[in-house]
């Protein structure tokens, strides 16, 4: 069973829903979802994170209903269930040592000096100096902020992450060390997480199953490697094709991204390049092709597309494949 | 459309450093031996963030150690700049503003923020151009034009900064410098916040007006891949020092420094069909 | 957004800074340490009136009409008034009285508001419209008619003026409170925080209100100067303190019609009333300039 799972959610600030029945699930290792700002993914993360309560459908957590769960239920989700987000997941007020330590007696009495040697443990297991307990966010870099919320979030000994754009804010550098270290934590303690990102390229690495989400709906979802080697969907394979990759072919511009999603038929026939009639007056349903499930009408006739243009890329004259098999 | 020949050093070389140093008291921020950027050229520095990029960005447009400017003391710079046949180091601050904004504009990372809220875009292009002595149907023409050459609507116009997108702000600040005529664009990190389809538009953009226009393009970000699709040279810097500069193409195939090597490889690999077997 | 100049040098990891309070206040621009200092200056005075003041205070109780309205002199430096007391004794004992109106009504207004604001922005929804419907009342009563009500009310004394001031302040602070709170409420270290399982409470007063006071400090800072002012005026107007008290307000009453024939009367409590609210108005406006970049 999942640890975490969306049946059917549908979630709204206002009038309009930005989520629209999405079903999703979360168990060991790791999920991601995938859309722009606006996508609805991180509302979809609180609303995961029990943060926000759904207009319609089902957050479980296990088998039981998130929004059903008692008081002591609740606190179990609680430390089982932490976010990492993109930034200022750290109070400003706080010390490195503070936040680790709200997060290690929020649910357990805690002496002072075991307090302080889980705190330089932690510290250590992500990578950081213990001496670094004593700083404020200001005086860490962008990347050590990271790793201590991680930290912080490890503390509860959770079964599961939702890592809301875990990277955006960084260096690419800093943004590979700290995916390294995800990679290695999910691997070495069996955790799994949801990673939410709109960088095709980060999933790729860390994620077996993917969700993409446009407009606030799942447009296609399956194995990672499917959705980035084949795309069935046009919106995946223009977020897959807008990934800039080392070696001179440009990241590919995908129609017009200031187009608002359609209210009616497709809501990305706007941005499409192969919509039809038909997009315009029926709604895809998500159907079954090739091992995954997709929204889409044209669907075989994208992943024909795909096909030829990652032959086409992968050729052999491309720079990043002698550079990573350098070393 | 380029104004190469006009160009008093000749060449169509826009920007010249030579032997620059940015000190606060005794730290160096910023040092680089060597950089041009000629028309029609995309030059991008490449490093994280305390590497000294965007300081010698800052320092190309005269903006650091800019007393009269900014108000920040203590700042040294030495060194040689030539901007647009204008040399940045001597200049008195008239004769830089001369230079920015029309014939070297600078464009960041929120354009939003740098966009006055009170103002229509529209507003805002007419009278950026009135400054410049462009009025009436010429500059009505002139902003369109501009616009269009960025790949956006000139319907944009209407519309104040908060009801943009980020992407679309980016571009209309790209729209704004080709307006006032600017021959070379310097660009901080200017996709970093957006999404990487629109960030694919901007690069989509730059490049367009690189090879149509003959735009000349400094480019600084951390990003070695978005780098890699766009810029002819490139420069990496560490902890205010260039490591290894060199043609993009060269520099990507053959890394030399073993910090190039790491940003190389920090690039999240998408798997290729190759790699599947 | 990035720093105008040399962002790269500022972002950098900073080396740990050690924060002596001396040093912080070093930092601070210019006005807000001259504001400080004439401040400090003036609760010296106050706290040290028994044993610098060159003259006893003397309530009501004595006159010494011999020495009634002398104009400044060696003995005297600002003076005598009406009844032969030394005006610049007088003044530094109504130090007391204004930095203790000062004080006690920016605890209780703040106090106040601050707790019923962060709660407010905290929790939104009904809890926070109920709370926003009571300051709008409060709020739709003129501060000074209010105080003006209330001291009528009330017996004329320095706890009315206290209480008549903070209960038509501390609805600005709650307002205040309240729309930064609700920002702060939606910043990731809050919801960090809830999936922690951090009860409200906690969060309310660990995270949010602690984050939400630099508006507030400052506002405070500015707003002494209005304390004494308008507490100054409401004993003009004789409804806060009395004789015997030594109050600047009221020494301003009574020494006015003196102005043509004895200026210094009125004049040195009524400078004192202006030097005081200046300093807390420089100082407000430092802390402004330092705080809320």
């Amino acid at each position: 069973m999942s640890v975490l799972s969306a049946d059917a959610v549908t979630l709204a600030y206002g009038a309009a829903p930005v989520v629209h029945e999405v079903s999703l699930a979360v168990d060991e290792g790791g999920v991601g979802l995938i859309g722009e700002s606006g996508s609805g993914k991180t509302t979809l993360a609180r609303a995961l994170l029990g943060l926000l309560r759904p207009r319609s459908g089902t957050i479980r957590y296990g088998s039981r209903d998130l929004a059903a769960l008692d008081r002591s239920g609740r606190a179990e989700f609680r430390r089982a269930v932490q976010p990492v987000f993109q930034a200022e997941a750290l109070d400003p007020r706080m010390t490195a040592a503070a936040s680790i330590g709200e997060a290690l007696t929020t649910h357990h009495r805690m002496s002072r000096a075991g307090r302080r040697a889980r705190v330089a443990e932690l510290l250590d297991g992500v990578g950081l100096d213990p001496a670094l307990a004593a700083r404020r966010p200001h005086q860490m870099s962008g990347g050590q902020r990271q790793r201590v919320a991680i930290a912080r979030a490890l503390a509860v000994e959770p079964r599961l992450l939702v890592l809301d754009e875990p990277t955006s804010a960084l260096d690419v550098t800093v943004q590979a060390r700290i995916l390294d270290l995800l990679e290695g934590l999910a691997g070495g303690r069996g955790l799994g997480y949801l990673l939410i990102t709109h960088n095709l390229g980060v999933v790729g690495r860390l994620c077996r199953t993917s969700h993409v989400l446009f407009a606030g709906r799942v447009v296609e979802s399956g194995p990672t490697r499917d959705l980035l080697v084949h795309p069935a969907h046009p919106y995946t394979l223009a977020l897959r094709d807008a990934v800039p990759r080392l070696g001179g072919e440009p990241p590919r511009a995908s129609g017009r991204t200031e187009a608002a999603p359609a209210a009616t038929g497709c809501p990305f026939r706007l941005r499409c390049p192969l919509a039809v009639d038909r997009c315009r007056d029926e709604a895809p349903e998500a159907r079954e092709v090739t091992g995954r499930r997709v929204a889409c009408h044209r669907a075989e006739d994208v992943l024909e597309r795909a096909l030829d243009a990652s032959r086409w890329r992968g050729g052999t004259g491309h720079p990043a494949h002698h550079i990573q098999k350098g070393h | 459309m380029s104004r190469a020949e006009e160009s008093p050093m000749g060449n169509g070389t826009l920007i010249r450093i030579r032997g620059l140093v940015v000190r606060i008291g005794d730290r160096v921020i910023a040092s680089v031996p060597e950089l041009d950027v000629g028309s029609g050229e995309c030059v991008a520095i490449v490093g994280e963030s305390g590497s000294g990029k965007t300081t010698t960005l800052l320092a190309a447009l005269g903006l650091v150690g800019d007393v009269s400017d900014l108000g920040v003391r203590g700042v040294d710079i030495s060194g040689e700049i030539t901007v647009c046949g204008v040399d940045v180091v001597a200049a008195g601050p008239g004769e830089l503003r001369g230079i920015r904004g029309s014939r070297a504009a600078l464009v960041m990372q929120s354009p939003q923020a740098a966009l006055n809220p009170t103002m229509r875009l529209g507003t805002l292009m007419r009278r950026a151009l009135a400054r410049h002595g462009v009025k009436g149907a010429a500059a009505r023409s002139r902003a369109e034009e501009a616009v269009k050459a960025v790949l956006l609507d000139p319907e944009i116009m209407r519309r104040y900064p908060h009801q943009v997108s980020g992407g679309q702000a980016q571009r209309f600040a790209i729209a704004l410098a080709l307006a006032l005529g600017a021959e070379i664009v310097l660009a901080d990190e200017p996709t970093s916040a957006l999404d990487v389809t629109v960030q694919a538009e901007v690069v989509a953009v730059l490049r367009r007006l690189r090879d149509e226009r003959g735009l000349a393009v400094l480019l600084v970000s951390h990003d070695l891949a978005l780098v890699s699709t766009i810029a002819d040279r490139v420069l990496v810097m560490r902890d205010g020092a260039v490591v290894e500069s060199g043609p993009a193409a060269e520099l990507f195939d053959r890394p030399r420094d073993a910090y190039t090597r790491e940003l190389v490889a920090a690039v999240p690999a998408l798997p290729s069909r190759e790699e599947e077997r | 957004m990035t720093a105008p100049v040399v962002p790269d040098a500022a972002g950098a990891a900073t080396p740990a800074l050690r924060r002596t309070p001396l040093r912080w206040l070093v930092g601070v621009d210019r006005l807000a340490v001259a504001g400080a200092a004439l401040l400090a200056l003036i609760v010296l005075a106050a706290l040290l009136a028994p044993w610098i003041a060159p003259h006893p205070e003397d309530g009501g109780s004595a006159t010494h009409p011999l020495e009634a309205l002398l104009p400044p002199s060696a003995e005297h430096w600002f003076g005598t008034d009406q009844v032969g007391r030394d005006v610049l004794s007088r003044v530094l004992y109504g130090a007391r009285t204004s930095l203790l109106i000062a004080v006690a009504v920016l605890a209780i207004s703040g106090g106040v508001g601050v707790v019923l604001g962060v709660v407010a922005g905290y929790a939104g929804g009904w809890v926070r419209d109920v709370i926003m419907r009571v300051t709008d009342v409060f709020l739709a009563f003129p501060a000074l008619l209010l105080s003006l009500a209330l001291a009528v009310v009330l017996q004329p004394s320095v706890t009315t003026v206290i209480v008549a001031i903070a209960v038509t302040w501390w609805p600005w602070y709650a307002r205040l409170t309240a729309s930064v709170a609700a920002s702060v409420a939606t910043r990731a270290f809050v919801d960090s925080a809830r999936c922690l399982g951090v009860p409200a409470p906690l969060i309310v007063f660990r995270h949010v209100l602690p984050n939400s006071l630099t508006p507030v400090l400052v506002q405070l800072s500015l707003d002494g100067g209005g304390v004494i002012l308008t507490a100054a005026a409401l004993s003009y107007l004789g409804l806060g303190a009395h004789e015997p008290t030594s109050e600047w307000g009221l020494m301003v009453q009574q020494g006015q019609s003196l102005f043509t024939t004895n200026w210094w009367v009125v004049t040195f409590p009524g400078l004192a009333i202006l030097i005081t609210a200046f300093a807390f108005n420089v100082l407000g406006e430092g802390l402004r300039a330092r705080l809320t970049r």
